[in-house]
């Protein structure tokens, strides 16, 4: 026997009291826990996926929404835009490369992008099996994308319409998958990389106005840098830009939003404005934790005084048989700090649990590639903070039981 | 002489003086404190355990005078060498039989391995690890005497520890704690009012208050 079990003994004789407060403390931390694993993760995540993307180009339209579309694949694309007038502003001293891109057409979800090599060369990719596109119709396949659908290098499969599951499916020419990359922890895994050659020469089929010689172009290899080789009059849909220098920064961007049809955005500063729309969510959910957390140290507060009246008779037995005054203090303040320890473990748990749910739900969303099972150097002071509501809420009655007289409590019966 | 006390006087706020006749004891001898309700005997039982600090006068256990011992040196103290049976038996509810005991052997510090011993000299061997809360009023007694017993103590003040107790109940708690004291060599006050007690205990003291 020591005075640890003798705490957790009188802790577990009430397992309703003491399991509700650990409870109430745990929402409350695990509340603050997702709060602090999206934060970081969130913001880490939308650096990574924005590297080396110093400006995006498309259709006029809401700047977020075509940071969104064009870097992070989860908003609608703006709309497109003309070859001809990207091509002009690749041809800026300003420009240091340009990635074009088509999008529009998705796999169950999974979104196809139709680009350029350099587009692999941004993100660094590593192939786990296969190789790039080189003819239409080629695709390399995202690691979370080609593990959900289960496919391998010499599958094929047909796309649809749109980028969300369900519109109607393009059923005349099959993309073949030529690679596979490995897990990169960005935006790459949840796509399905082509050329843009092979989403235009989708929609051709779809609009059925092939002529032999289009066809013909089925079987030339497609454009591995640049713009793709065309005659006839197409459209992308956006493009990606770095800057050759600081000065960039400040001239193309005016010069394409008034100069053009088109409008530029910069991934920074339109991901740090949306985070600070979101500030105002977040703020929230941190005072309903902070309220939580002072609502379950208001009821270990409660519970502790409480069975301490209860149990003023306990102590007086035990200083009878030779507890000192300290050392029912401590017997006190274990308790609290205990209830509140099982609380802060629970809350970070649930906390990661939570965020597990999230990203089990929306698997194919900005969440899917958080990783629920991280852990912070800030969750230790959670755990610190949960210990402090301990002390906090102990200190009253770990006074009342320094207090009691033993012969007055033995007497009163 | 084991434990004796002199010269004991108690002023409770806004009463007036109690003084206490003088007690010594030799090992294993027994004795009881008579007295009217409200007489003081619980205080001078206070008193005798260094439950409460006299205004003047000594308590001598061994070589040890007990007022001369303060806070945590003073519950040691108490634990190891005093044993207490109340009126009611006070048991630490979440606990189980054997834990009861086994928390007056931590916060004494002792380390014997009389627990199951000393429960069966009692009769309660066979509820070591039942929790206390389904004991009858005569088993919790007879455990809370147990734990009195528990560190081997050199006294046993026993307050009222029968007024509960049916006849039969009564008369067991009486043979234990006499026959346990004489059997470890403690002295025994218990303070009573009960006919039943003074049956079994001729040695006795009078507290009047005056």
């Amino acid at each position: 026997m020591n005075l640890f079990k003798l705490s957790w003994k009188y802790l577990t004789f009430r397992p309703l009291s003491t399991g509700l407060n650990v409870l109430l403390l745990a929402l409350g931390l695990a509340i603050i826990t997702v709060l602090l694993l999206i934060q970081d993760q969130f913001e880490k995540k939308m650096n990574q996926d924005a590297a080396g993307i110093d400006l995006v180009v498309g259709a006029k339209g809401s700047p977020l929404q075509l940071i969104l579309s064009s870097v992070y694949h989860v908003d609608f694309p703006t709309g497109n835009i003309a070859m001809e007038e990207a091509q002009k502003i690749s041809r800026s001293r300003l420009v240091k490369n340009i990635i074009p891109m088509a999008l529009g057409d998705n796999y169950q979800g999974y979104r196809i992008v139709g680009t350029n090599h350099d587009y692999l060369d941004l993100y660094q990719v590593q192939f786990a099996e296969g190789e790039p596109w080189k003819m239409p119709f080629d695709v390399v396949l995202g690691a979370e994308m080609a593990r959900q659908s289960q496919m391998k290098v010499g599958d094929t499969f047909e796309g649809s319409h749109g980028i969300s599951e369900g519109s109607h499916d393009h059923e005349e020419h099959a993309f073949k998958v030529t690679g596979v990359l490995e897990p990169q922890g960005n935006v790459v895994d949840r796509l399905v990389l082509t050329s843009i050659e092979s989403v235009w020469y989708t929609h051709d089929e779809a609009d059925s106005t092939e002529s032999e010689s289009s066809h013909d172009l089925f079987h030339q290899p497609v454009a591995e840098r640049g713009f793709p080789q065309t005659e006839q009059e197409r459209e992308l849909t956006t493009l990606l830009l770095q800057y050759r220098s600081p000065m960039a920064a400040i001239q193309l961007p005016r010069m394409i939003n008034s100069g053009t049809g088109m409008q530029a955005a910069s991934p920074s500063f339109e991901m740090s404005r949306l985070f600070e729309l979101l500030g105002v969510g977040i703020s929230l959910l941190q005072g309903l934790a902070l309220i939580l957390i002072g609502i379950s140290g208001l009821g270990i507060f409660i519970a502790l005084y409480n069975s301490l009246k209860e149990r003023k008779y306990d102590l007086a037995i035990l200083r009878s048989i030779g507890a000192s005054r300290m050392q029912l203090v401590m017997l006190v303040f274990l308790e609290g700090l205990t209830l509140t320890f099982l609380g802060a473990v629970l809350g970070i748990v649930l906390g990661h649990g939570f965020l597990a749910g999230i990203i089990s739900v929306n698997d194919q969303g900005v969440a899917a590639s958080l990783n629920p099972w991280v852990f912070l150097q800030d969750e230790l002071w959670i755990l610190v903070f949960a210990l402090g509501v301990g002390i906090v809420a102990s200190l009253i009655p770990a006074w009342s039981a320094y207090q009691t007289s033993i012969a007055k409590q033995l007497t009163k019966s | 002489m084991l434990f004796s006390s002199s010269g004991l006087t108690y002023t409770h706020p806004g009463q007036s003086q109690l003084s206490f006749p003088d007690i010594s004891l030799s090992e294993g001898e027994s004795m009881l404190v008579l007295g009217k309700s409200g007489s003081g005997k619980t205080t001078l039982l206070n008193l005798l355990a260094g439950l409460l600090i006299p205004q003047s006068g000594s308590v001598i256990l061994g070589e040890t005078d007990i007022m001369k011992l303060s806070g945590a040196q003073l519950d040691l103290f108490r634990g190891k060498n005093i044993g207490l049976v109340f009126q009611k038996p006070h048991l630490l509810a979440p606990l189980s039989v054997r834990e009861n005991l086994q928390v007056a052997q931590y916060f004494a510090k002792e380390h014997s391995q009389e627990i199951d011993f000393i429960l069966k000299e009692l009769g309660m061997g066979h509820k070591a690890n039942a929790s206390v809360q389904g004991l009858s009023e005569g088993e919790s007694q007879r455990v809370s005497i147990a734990r009195a017993l528990v560190n081997r103590p050199q006294v046993i003040l026993a307050d009222e520890p029968t007024s509960s107790l049916d006849d039969e109940n009564a008369a067991k708690v009486v043979q234990l704690l006499e026959g346990q004291a004489k059997k470890i060599g403690a002295a025994l006050i218990i303070v009573t009012h009960d006919q039943r007690v003074k049956d079994h205990i001729a040695n006795f003291i009078e507290v009047r208050s005056s």
